[in-house]
């Protein structure tokens, strides 16, 4: 009876998951680049490396019109983070403690010496006022609200980035494929030099044929076929070198950038991933512990009953 | 018949003096004692029975990590997304509280759903045990509303989205409809208001739940275990004191069950989410797809599945009234039912109908999370056809059509000989009783 029940309900599961992939080649964007990511799987933790390289980037070319609301200077320093160090290079004072990410060396640069100041304040006369950040701050984003960033990028508005794998079905494969997968616009559309064509956005490139594609009432012909994707108000924003890394023998591509940068955002929005997975393993080994401790317990209790 | 396995005598004897002193004045340790320890449960229940133990595991985790979690969060519309990526983010282990509280929600609702299943399967609703089924009910319909409510606290686009479309259900009632909705949500949009009475009721349905609970535990000490047999327990030799028999086998469970709840919290925290929660709440743009939490996608599905108007009734009133039905009918399933054996292990009719039940479940839960167009309303439309007809035509007929096999004399003749024992089926009834 229970075999029958799970081979019905495997049946039903094995056509849901065939009719719903049927369901997703509908979807009008392409299928996103699949990748390897380090940090996916059960054992995947961040590359330290790309990390580093993954902020470069976002510091060099996406902060000019993408926040990270979400991340403090010192998230920079914590266990996990980029920069962290769990003891100091040669030649800190000994007074300095450069695990603690708000004595990190490298972090404290890095706020300094950020594009942004930090607004601060009310100073003694009333004033808000502009400074220099500390490890201590959020790490301050281009615009001052939302209506100055869509001022300035046409009324489109940069999302915040510090969610931004989370937010989007396969976060990862999705990021890098859009900033990998711009393309010229397609003959048959018509776009403004603020359109971007791309096939892996989420769009309808419909509404954007030109007219002789179209019926007298705005349809597309028939024997038109709609391109895949949409169109975004953000210009292709990598070009090989425009990031010079410090190792020369990383490739200055726009796939290695979009590799660096998922790796690092994908870090921004779950910081605390490889400790949950480090935690993961203890606990379900503990579970199957004491699981096992009292199996062997329930065999022995109930070896006097038939049952 | 009716002997002390049925009316379970106090075998508890205060031995320490404070015991003693206690038990002349709150006779608390001697009901925990019957209640937990020496209560006679019938030796043959199978794994299927150690869902109660998990839900009340279950509930218990909830309601911890929903305290503490309320320690940090904020609920002011402008502040509540943020006080959870602050809660994820600062907070000491505030990543593993949040993600307990919300995959433990998916697994409570995966566990009630095989208690449910169980209870239907084994006619653990019939009599004498109809209370029991339906304060069981009462739990399930508060699990839903607390479960949205919760859903709604993060102020994400999806919690905001599935708010407004929750709500807007009762604006369908005829005449009061938008009055109900406006009073419910505390203005004319989900705003502000809203945010602070989920919030509010978050937290005190929990409780609510757990009185339920008691009444529920109480309901069920009253005419003792229904087990996979059906047959009442005869005498003392069908039962074994549930300390420590089914501690041991419900701990065995429980800790099977949290391995797996482990597995998704540690390694697969945000499968069962949907990732536009992780935008912040925007009343000015609608996501494309708005998508309840899994548990509620089959009562999506026939929600929208009523597409038409009938007579007088909107397309919109009636997918509502179809939608609160689909819950009503459970409360009079104990009434619905007439078949005189209490476990389909006997009813080899009944299990082909209970099985197309679960598929039918299952597809509506798929058909939940497709658009509604085309051959999806369709197949939609058929289900929630299936899963009325179930209780209210397959169940009621089934009981006098079928032929149901003979039942053991006892639970004890059921696990020694179960081939060799026969009932003429006219027993039956006797037997059932």
């Amino acid at each position: 009876m229970i075999r029958a029940l799970l081979k019905t309900l495997l049946t039903v599961a094995a056509v849901a998951c065939a009719v719903s992939a049927g369901a997703w080649a509908k979807d009008n964007h392409l299928p996103y680049k699949k990748q390897h990511w380090e940090f996916e799987g059960v054992f995947g933790k961040y590359d330290k490396d790309a990390l580093q390289r993954g902020f470069q980037v976002y510091e060099t070319v996406c902060s000019n019109c993408h926040g990270v609301d979400h991340l403090y200077f010192r998230n920079l320093g914590q266990k996990g983070g980029p920069f962290y160090l769990p003891v100091c290079p040669e030649g800190v004072p000994e007074s300095v403690k450069c695990s603690n990410p708000n004595q990190n060396p490298i972090v404290k640069a890095i706020a300094k010496n950020y594009k942004f100041k930090v607004t601060d304040g009310p100073d003694d006369t009333g004033d808000m006022f502009q400074r220099t950040p500390l490890p201590s701050d959020h790490i301050p984003g281009p615009y001052a609200n939302e209506a100055q960033a869509k001022a300035a990028n046409n009324g489109a508005y940069p999302p915040d980035l510090s969610l931004i794998i989370k937010a989007r079905e396969d976060g990862p494969d999705y990021v890098y494929s859009l900033l990998t997968g711009f393309e010229p616009q397609p003959e048959i559309v018509n776009l403004t030099a603020s359109q971007h064509y791309n096939p892996y956005f989420r769009g309808d490139m419909s509404q954007f044929l030109k007219d002789k594609y179209k019926t007298a009432e705005g349809k597309p012909l028939p024997s038109v076929e709609i391109p895949p994707g949409g169109v975004l108000a953000m210009p292709p924003p990598l070009t090989d070198g425009i990031v010079e890394y410090a190792d020369p023998d990383t490739p200055q591509t726009v796939d290695q950038y979009a590799h660096d940068v998922v790796e690092f955002l994908s870090w921004a929005s779950e910081p605390t991933m490889e400790e949950r997975k480090e935690l993961g393993f203890m606990t379900i080994a503990y579970l199957l512990i004491l699981a096992a401790a009292l199996y062997w317990s329930y065999r022995v209790v109930w070896s006097n009953v038939e049952h | 018949m009716q002997d002390d396995a049925m009316h379970h005598q106090s075998t508890y004897k205060p031995s320490t003096g404070f015991e003693k002193w206690m038990d002349r004045r709150l006779p608390i340790i001697r009901l925990a004692y019957d209640s937990f320890v020496d209560f006679p449960t019938p030796k043959n229940l199978n794994y299927w029975w150690t869902f109660g133990g998990i839900l009340a595991v279950c509930l218990m985790i909830q309601i911890i990590t929903g305290i503490v979690l309320a320690m940090h969060y904020t609920p002011q519309k402008d502040l509540a997304f943020d006080s959870l990526e602050y809660i994820m983010r600062d907070v000491h282990y505030g990543w593993l509280l949040r993600y307990v509280h919300a995959n433990c929600a998916s697994m409570f609702f995966f566990a009630v759903y095989i208690h449910m299943f169980r209870g239907l399967y084994y006619g653990s609703y019939k009599e004498p045990r109809e209370m029991l089924w339906i304060l069981g009910v009462v739990i399930y319909l508060l699990m839903m509303a607390t479960a949205f409510m919760g859903y709604v606290l993060p102020w994400g686009q999806m919690s905001y989205w599935a708010a407004q479309v929750i709500t807007n259900l009762f604006s369908a009632i005829p005449v009061v409809g938008e009055s109900i909705r406006t009073w419910l949500i505390g203005g004319f949009s989900i705003d502000n208001p809203t945010l602070n009475r989920f919030f509010s009721l978050h937290y005190l349905l929990p409780f609510a739940i757990a009185g339920v609970v008691v009444l529920h535990i109480w309901a069920l000490h009253i005419p003792g275990n229904n087990n996979p047999t059906g047959v009442e327990v005869k005498t003392k030799k069908d039962t074994v004191p549930f300390h420590p028999y089914y501690t041991v086998k419900d701990g065995f469970a429980i800790v099977v069950f949290l391995t797996l709840m482990a597995a998704f919290v540690f390694f697969a925290p945000n499968a069962m989410g949907h990732p536009d929660n992780y935008i912040p709440a925007n009343p000015l743009s609608t996501p494309p797809e708005i998508v309840p939490e899994w548990y509620f996608l089959p009562f999506y599905a026939m929600l929208r599945a009523i597409n038409f108007n009938f007579l007088f009734i909107s397309s919109k009133l009636g997918g509502v009234i179809v939608l609160f039905s689909a819950i009503a009918v459970l409360f009079v399933l104990p009434w619905l039912d007439t078949s005189k054996v209490r476990s389909m292990r006997y009813r080899p009719a009944a299990q082909l109908w209970f099985v197309l039940f679960v598929a039918d479940c299952i597809l509506l839960g798929y058909l939940g999370q497709k658009p509604a167009e085309g051959v999806y309303v369709a197949m939609a439309q058929a289900a929630t056809a299936y899963y009325f007809a179930f209780f209210l035509i397959i169940l009621p007929l089934l009981g006098i059509l079928e032929k149901p096999r003979p039942l053991p004399k006892s639970i004890s003749e059921s696990v020694l000989k179960p081939s060799t024992s026969e009932t003429p089926i006219g027993a039956q009834g006797q037997a059932a009783e």
